[in-house]
């Protein structure tokens, strides 16, 4: 079956559509969700907003009910122990490192284009589909794949993809990236998809509520590593003590919202430091930067860099992507430096390079 | 696309007489066994003697089988029905039970009772001593051992175990859902559990025998059905239907045929693979095939979507597959029991099918393996 097609379908409305814009254009598929997450791993975390999330049962149900609904073959895939491993772990090890890890970006370089991948070439899918927000087109002069952000850049997902190589751009479509929101809603009500009025999740699939904090304290819980060894103080950045916490892994550069101090002025998060935990807040102004050094690169439509070039660089998603020009360093590192100043360079947060609507490539900020 | 079904042991289909039979109850035995008029004792009747044909595959007496709804209230009515009636009681089971057996234990456990579960040896056979052993240990009121586990189609010695609980004063119920049809009834044990839909019947119906003499503790409260000890209108065509597949003749050499048929054709043509539980006693229409380097999940996926419905582990709530427990048990590493799949044959079967299920084997496994061979090492958390 060369010409079968795997779709990576999650019970969410972009997936679904995907799936049945394909099937409609009489394109061979097989629909497959990848089961990543118990979500009644850390039972503490259970409340009755948990249990519509991602890799939930009802997700899984949403996802059967589209297939049956445009009537291709499906199957859920256990991937949970590769998550644990590849996201999870690093994840979680990130944080108390005093970095701001972005999961989504690890889970699709290591499990949705990477696991997912092999997994459809184990049962005989030569490409696979996703509901990604991201144009992919193969340029003959370059011979590179080339990357390009979504037609509707509300929902432009080109910020979580800048990790995937050459290989895996080859043989992914995404077929929504030339397509607006508004019309993906009316094509999922053309289908009369099951899931057409089922609501967007923005949030981390994993963590429920958005509440890392929570997570990260039952986890380790769990994983028997004591909390209590964690506390330490908040300082100001005039060497002021404003207060106490109970973990820095609580807390992320450019936190405002949550610090338990009050004070005239609004108070942000500036640093973490994970060995002293410390937590240091300031002004807003503190938060400013103009560069940054990206590590582990990965090049996308750009074979790599060889000279200064003038880029917009994203420093994390939604952020208006921000001139700057950036630098080859010589150990394969690259240092952006930006024309204006720019809130909240947060280690452990991608930094991804763009040329007009081209993704350049991307890396990890120090 | 032809579709061939070698997961019998799942489910099996509906064989055509009892089709037949039950189309013909569903139709016309609408009365209610409990009634006393024409229409409650037509369907009395036939419940009766649905009950005397099973009594006789099962070599009882009829007014030892209690009707249920199948494999897991009848497991669920043997372990809390004794058991609540044995406070305290140490319950001796195998780490290679169905979860209907399991999680019943555990919830057990959490309602006082000390459960020991044994291990099989590497063959996933649970030997006579070691239920001896575990029985001497631990005070013990109940053992509960399957007949033929359903992953691997290993038969336990169960005989030899009934003699071991009879001399220790121990009350032994058996999980028969897989074996029922297809072996003998075992000598000696106390309680046995089937299930209709694994040989011929539909799903929903299901029974315990429980030994003349043996009391039981309803675990539904409701009218007195089947002599108090299980409560709910009769499912009078599902019984019909349960009492005709008892009568079905199992071909088990012909079953045994295709099964080597497949075993051997699999074997000789595919380097590194083996047969789980190989060396000792199965189920003629079962072999669990460990492939080297394959995900079981992969190929199960990929043979169905070449036609041909196979499983591999057991699929959690999700419908994902999570590694067998049973072939843990045996001392498999997650990684050898993740890369096995199991066929189970029935009569639906024919050579064709198992000749070209060995073709799909064979494709898929090349494939599988060629993708192995160039699977990279996740390099993880290169930037933590």
């Amino acid at each position: 079956m060369p010409d079968l097609i795997a779709v990576a379908m999650s019970g969410g409305v972009d997936s679904s559509v995907v799936a049945a814009l394909l099937k409609k254009q009489g394109l061979n598929i097989a629909g497959l969700t990848m089961q990543l997450w118990n979500q009644r791993r850390l039972p503490e975390l259970q409340t009755e907003k948990t249990t519509g999330r991602c890799c939930s049962l009802d997700d899984v149900y949403d996802a059967r009910r589209v297939a049956e609904h445009i009537g291709v073959p499906y199957y859920v895939v256990n991937l949970e122990r590769q998550f644990e491993e590849s996201v999870v772990e690093p994840f979680v090890s990130e944080y108390l490192a005093g970095r701001t890890p972005i999961p989504c970006t690890l889970c699709n370089t290591f499990i949705k284009f990477d696991q997912f991948l092999t997994l459809a070439d184990s049962v005989g899918a030569g490409a696979i589909a996703t509901g990604h927000y991201a144009r992919v087109s193969y340029n003959d002069e370059s011979g590179r794949q080339e990357m390009r952000t979504a037609i509707d850049f509300s929902k432009d997902q080109t910020y979580f993809l800048w990790g995937l190589t050459q290989t895996q751009l080859a043989r992914t479509m995404f077929p929504l990236g030339e397509m607006n929101k508004t019309e993906v809603r009316a094509l999922a009500a053309e289908f009369d998809l099951p899931v057409a009025n089922k609501a967007e999740s923005y949030e981390i699939c994993f963590v429920p509520n958005g509440d890392y904090a929570a997570f990260m304290d039952a986890y380790l819980k769990q994983k028997g590593i004591a909390a209590d060894a964690v506390a330490g103080a908040i300082m100001h950045e005039d060497g002021r003590e404003m207060g106490r916490h109970t973990g820095a892994h609580h807390f992320t550069v450019g936190q405002r919202k949550g610090l338990g101090i009050a004070n005239p002025e609004p108070l942000y998060v500036i640093a973490t430091d994970p060995k002293s935990q410390t937590v240091t807040v300031g002004s807003g102004d503190a938060l400013l930067r103009s560069t940054l050094t990206a590590t582990d690169l990965n090049w996308v439509s750009w074979p790599g860099l060889s000279a200064p070039a003038r880029v917009n660089v994203r420093i994390r998603n939604r952020h208006l992507p921000a001139a700057a020009t950036i630098y080859p360093l010589q150990d394969g590192r690259v240092e952006a430096r930006f024309e204006e100043p720019q809130r909240a360079i947060t280690p452990g947060q991608g930094a991804v390079f763009y040329s007009g609507d081209l993704v350049v490539g991307g890396g990890w900020i120090e | 696309m032809r579709h061939s079904y070698f997961d019998y042991n799942a489910t099996a289909p509906v064989a055509p007489e009892v089709l037949r039979t039950l189309a013909e109850s569903l139709g016309e035995v609408y009365g209610n066994a409990s009634s006393i008029h024409y229409f409650g004792q037509r369907a009395r009747q036939r419940v009766e003697a649905a009950r005397r044909s099973l009594a006789e595959l099962l070599a009882c007496d009829s007014r030892e089988i209690v009707f249920l709804s199948g494999g897991t209230e009848s497991d669920n009515l043997a372990l809390f029905g004794t058991a609540r009636l044995r406070p305290g009681c140490g319950i001796v089971t195998s780490a290679i039970e169905h979860p209907a057996v399991l999680s019943a234990c555990a919830r057990l456990e959490r309602e006082g009772h000390p459960v020991t579960y044994i291990a099989p040896d590497s063959n996933g056979i649970v030997s006579p001593d070691s239920v001896a052993g575990a029985i001497a240990a631990n005070p013990t009121g109940i053992a509960s051992i399957m007949h033929a586990n359903n992953e691997t189609g290993v038969v336990q010695p169960i005989e030899a175990i009934a003699a071991v609980c009879r001399q220790a004063g121990v009350l032994l119920h058996v999980d028969g859902v897989q074996a029922a049809g297809k072996l003998d009834f075992p000598a000696g044990c106390d309680l046995y559990s089937i299930s209709g839909h694994k040989f011929g019947a539909p799903k929903g119906v299901g029974a315990l025998y429980v030994r003349k003499g043996i009391a039981l503790d309803p675990i539904l409260y409701g009218g007195r059905h089947e002599r108090e000890r299980r409560a709910g209108t009769e499912n009078v065509p599902g019984i019909i239907a349960l009492g005709c597949a008892a009568k079905l003749s199992y071909d088990s050499a012909g079953i045994a045929a295709l099964r080597d048929r497949l075993e051997a054709g699999v074997l000789s043509r595919v380097p590194a693979c083996s047969v789980n539980g190989a060396a000792a006693p199965r189920l003629p229409n079962t072999t669990n095939i460990r492939f080297d380097g394959i995900e079981g999940e992969a190929m199960t996926i990929a043979l169905d979507l070449r036609g041909y419905a196979v499983s591999s582990g057991s699929a959690c709530s999700s419908g994902a597959v999570e590694p067998s427990h049973v072939l843990l048990a045996m001392g498999l590493t997650p990684e050898d029991a993740r890369s096995s799949v199991r066929f189970s044959l029935g009569p639906g079967n024919t050579a064709d099918e198992v000749d070209g299920l060995i073709e799909a084997v064979i494709e898929c496994a090349a494939h599988l393996r060629r993708i192995s061979a160039t699977f990279r090492p996740q390099e993880l958390a290169t930037h933590a």
